[in-house]
């Protein structure tokens, strides 16, 4: 089944090279994606005010994917949980379903409960698999280690989710691992970033960073990895205004999972955006194996 | 004398509107930054600005930027094909009518020796032009009501009037060529004027002539008539007639109303209907004309400079003067065509929170008021406020405008300034609020902060905590709403299910974070689940806690009783939002 990829608000303003980074990940392994132009927002940031606001919300996309006959993939953990969490309501509770599909009904839209919200990792892991995307590594990491932070959604509340084993996940660490490099143990990964918080009670937001990213130092990582543009957003732009504001005085850098990944398949810098990050990760090149020897599986791909 | 004296009437009010139309691009402001200029400052700095585009590489900029996005409109073609033909028809054709019709003598005549509006290609060429206008006005409509039907798309009397003008203006110009054509009268006019015939049996083959091919309604002569006339009547027609007349057929549209008139013609043409729509038609010309400032067509003006503004200027870049101009002048280049709408994120929220001001379209109304330095009432203040932060700052408003304003920006101002005028917005404890922690750089730490304490002071101070300090708790509280509210939903209603074994607390980071978190955040996690089901809503809702949570699932995750921690915490905050706005209506109803 094609997909419909989910943009979320957020990084075609704050993160362009995410976006871009995605798509040439996506392409290079054939996944076929549309765009959706009437795609909205999933609804989650207005979680805190209205309930049904929100529930409209992610149901509207939902329909909207639902009308166009694809699943919906999206880069970002906060819209995969909240399309997720929205696709289980209103398969549980029927009155609210009804009270959304007639709201729904006035743009002509239904949502019959027929689609898979996935996340881009899950695309890659369940849909793609290992494998086939071993076989697109032209140039693995090697010595490079990464502190893989899951994020929230993504994980929890996992009966509804359903991505992983919440309490100790390895789909991101595989993914991880695939790349050549190596998902180190850190205390802390599973915790939140801090995200959420931030606009709303800052001093509390970069304290949950600080300490993430203190917990990846110290258990030797060189980077942070992470799959959600609200949590590389808190390790980017906000880690750099932490190191000026003296929080932290030692950063670690974070690198999206689709930069991570197209580096070693291959995928110019430039398409991945390496240098839009806030703090320089260009060095993680460094870490690629040096001369372009083929691996056994693209030797045997090619023949 | 009459035309002349109206069309310099709709001439002077016309320049004078837009003369303080244009003058308020450099008198209003929007925000506090904007109003450290003077008017005499923002001018002097909008002529500097334009002098040095127009002396620099970006003069070419501004030549690809109008042909592509003025003239072609690109920038609405990529958006909706549909809206940009209809758009197309409309500005085509109501272009061709103003230049070559409705200035003839000034553009046509001098263009054309030959130049007669009843010789063709004028003749189709007009008709063919209004009926351009009105397939566009008519497809308008259409896409409006029934395409995009349920997108919250606004129609307000501002798009009527203008829908009405121009349909007035098209539509009597067709009525008054029709009538022309069948008029019996206007034929005898021009007969004596051009014909000087004498002879009785000249006259009448000319008549029979022209009742024939041209349509002319004769209320002595009906045909059929003999070839031998109808000769006669071509002759004298090619001898007199001819250089100055193609068939009315050319002008398809007005020579097909002309037949549907035609039965009633006679009499028609004795009340002098040619001349009232003669009135109607130039009229309603100059009513449109000197009502066009001060209506949304004056986007034919400010949509094109919006464009080329905004794509030679930078706000990192240009004069912070010409910025704040340019941001007023884009609120007169909106053409309230609801794009921005059906493209707004979060314009579906609108169908739960009754708020029109969501809609970004409907923001540029109050903003317009506030700029000018008005005031807004408490009431449409708040509106404001709460429709301008419910917004991801996704930015597809300003990337769909199809006469480029920046609307985000537009936002983020208005936004600040609102914020800073001291009412609470509780909106800023949602995940909305990111994007301003992500933009803190651009305000000052005191603006930055104040809001949010603001709204937390708010939703505390509704919620009487001081209550339970005077008084004893009863050990049966009744069961009031609150509790109802959280059994309607199945998430929430498992807060009864809570047995005070702590995980939810030793799981939350947030707790964690801090050495007295008592102190910090009020009631805990699962203080707040056994404080709920003994229904002390006032305890509850002036926890910090409640606006700490990260809604990171921690603890629902590691319940052992499966009570939905996270989605009562979320239903909480819902439940106090509610609270909040229930009481500020009710001390806003009690003020007034």
């Amino acid at each position: 089944m094609k997909f419909g990829l989910f943009p979320c608000c957020s990084p075609p303003v704050l993160l362009l090279q995410y976006e871009s980074s995605s798509r040439a990940v996506l392409g290079k392994l054939g996944i076929e994606f549309m765009e959706i132009k009437d795609f909205s927002c999933c609804g989650y940031p207005l979680r805190n005010l209205n309930f049904k606001a929100f529930v409209l919300s992610s149901a509207r996309n939902l329909a909207l994917a639902e009308k166009h006959k694809v699943n919906i993939v999206t880069v970002c953990n906060c819209c995969f949980g909240n399309l997720k969490y929205v696709d289980h309501l209103m398969k549980e509770d029927p009155s609210l379903a009804s009270d959304v599909n007639t709201t729904l009904a006035k743009e002509g839209l239904k949502y019959g409960g027929g689609i898979e919200a996935m996340h881009l990792l899950d695309v890659l892991y369940n849909q793609v698999g290992i494998e086939r995307i071993r076989k697109k590594i032209v140039r693995p990491f090697e010595g490079l280690k990464i502190a893989t932070h899951y994020g929230c959604h993504i994980l929890r509340p996992s009966k509804v989710v359903k991505f992983d084993n919440p309490l100790a996940p390895s789909v991101f660490d595989r993914l991880v691992e695939v790349t050549g490099a190596e998902s180190i143990p850190w205390r802390k990964k599973l915790e939140c970033c801090g995200a959420p918080l931030l606009g709303i009670d800052d001093d509390l937001s970069m304290d949950l960073t600080r300490d993430k990213i203190r917990e990846a130092r110290k258990a030797g990582a060189h980077y942070l990895c992470s799959a959600c543009p609200f949590c590389h957003i808190q390790f980017d732009t906000i880690q750099k205004r932490m190191l000026s504001e003296g929080i932290i005085v030692r950063s670690l850098p974070s690198i999206l999972y689709p930069q991570l990944l197209g580096l070693s398949m291959g995928i110019k810098e430039k398409t991945l955006g390496l240098d839009m990050n806030t703090l320089d990760i260009t060095r993680v090149k460094d870490f690629l194996r040096k001369k372009k020897a083929p691996t056994r599986e693209t030797a045997l791909d090619a023949a | 004398m009459f035309f002349h004296v109206s069309l310099y009437i709709a001439l002077a009010v016309f320049a004078a509107g837009l003369l303080y139309r244009v003058s308020a691009w450099f008198r209003y402001g929007i925000g506090t930054e904007a109003r450290r200029f003077s008017t005499a400052t923002r001018v002097a700095a909008a002529a500097r600005g334009i002098v040095s585009v127009l002396f620099s590489a970006k003069v070419l900029t501004l030549i690809r930027v109008f042909i592509v996005d003025v003239i072609f409109q690109a920038r609405m073609l990529k958006e909706d094909f549909l809206r940009w033909l209809i758009h197309m028809c409309i500005y085509s054709g109501f272009t061709l009518l103003l230049l070559m019709h409705a200035m003839d003598a000034v553009i046509t005549d001098k263009l054309f020796s030959n130049y007669y509006s009843t010789i063709n290609p004028f003749l189709f060429l007009r008709d063919l032009a209004g009926a351009l206008v009105i397939l566009g006005v008519a497809s308008a409509l259409f896409r409006r009501f029934i395409v995009l039907k349920g997108r919250r798309v606004i129609t307000r009397a501002m798009d009527h009037y203008v829908m009405a003008i121009i349909a007035v203006i098209i539509i009597s110009g067709f009525l008054l060529q029709a009538t022309k054509i069948v008029s019996y009268s206007k034929y005898q006019e021009m007969v004596e004027e051009y014909g000087g015939l004498d002879d009785k049996q000249e006259l009448k083959s000319l008549e029979a002539y022209w009742v024939k091919e041209f349509g002319v309604v004769s209320p002595a002569l009906k045909g059929p008539f003999d070839a031998i006339t109808l000769e006669q009547g071509k002759t004298l027609h090619e001898m007199s007639c001819m250089s100055c007349h193609s068939s009315p057929r050319w002008g398809f549209v007005s020579y097909g109303v002309a037949k549907t008139l035609s039965p009633a013609a006679v009499r028609l043409d004795k009340v002098g209907l040619p001349a009232i729509f003669w009135y109607v038609h130039f009229l309603a010309c100059f009513i449109g004309l000197a009502y066009l400032p001060f209506s949304k067509m004056l986007h034919v003006f400010v949509s094109p400079l919006s464009l080329l503004a905004n794509a030679v200027m930078d706000k990192n870049k240009s004069h912070p003067a010409n910025m704040a101009t340019k941001q007023v002048m884009e609120l007169d280049a909106c053409t309230h065509c609801g794009t921005c709408n059906v493209r707004c994120a979060v314009s579906v929220a609108f169908e739960e929170i009754p708020n029109v001001n969501i809609l970004p379209s409907e923001k540029i109304g109050p903003i317009k008021i506030l700029a000018s330095g008005k005031a807004l009432s408490e009431h449409d203040l708040m509106t404001l406020q709460e429709g301008i932060y419910l917004c991801t700052n996704c930015n597809r408003c300003t990337m769909a405008c199809p006469v480029g304003i920046n609307l985000q920006d537009l936002w983020f101002n208005v936004r600040e300034a609102l914020l800073q005028t001291g009412h609470p917005e509780v909106c800023v404890l949602s995940n909305l609020s990111f994007y301003r922690g992500v933009k803190r750089d651009q305000m000052l730490e005191s603006e930055y902060r104040a809001p949010v304490a603001r709204a937390r002071e708010a939703i505390a101070s509704v919620s009487d905590r001081a209550r339970f300090q005077d008084k004893s708790i009863p050990l049966t509280p009744s069961r009031n709403g609150f509790n109802k509210a959280l059994e309607a939903s199945v998430q929430a209603n498992t807060f009864s299910h809570c047995f005070a074994c702590k995980t939810c607390t030793l799981a939350c980071p947030v707790v964690f974070n801090f050495e007295s978190p008592e102190e910090a955040l009020g009631l805990l996690p699962h203080q707040i689940m056994r404080a709920t089901a003994l229904g002390f809503t006032d305890l509850v809702f002036s926890s910090n806690m409640l606006w700490d949570c990260l809604a990171c699932y921690q603890c629902q995750e590691h319940c052992p009783q499966g009570v939905c921690v996270t989605d009562i915490l979320y239903k909480l905050k819902n439940l106090a939002v509610e609270q909040m706005r229930t009481k500020a209506q009710q001390s806003g109803g009690d003020e007034s």
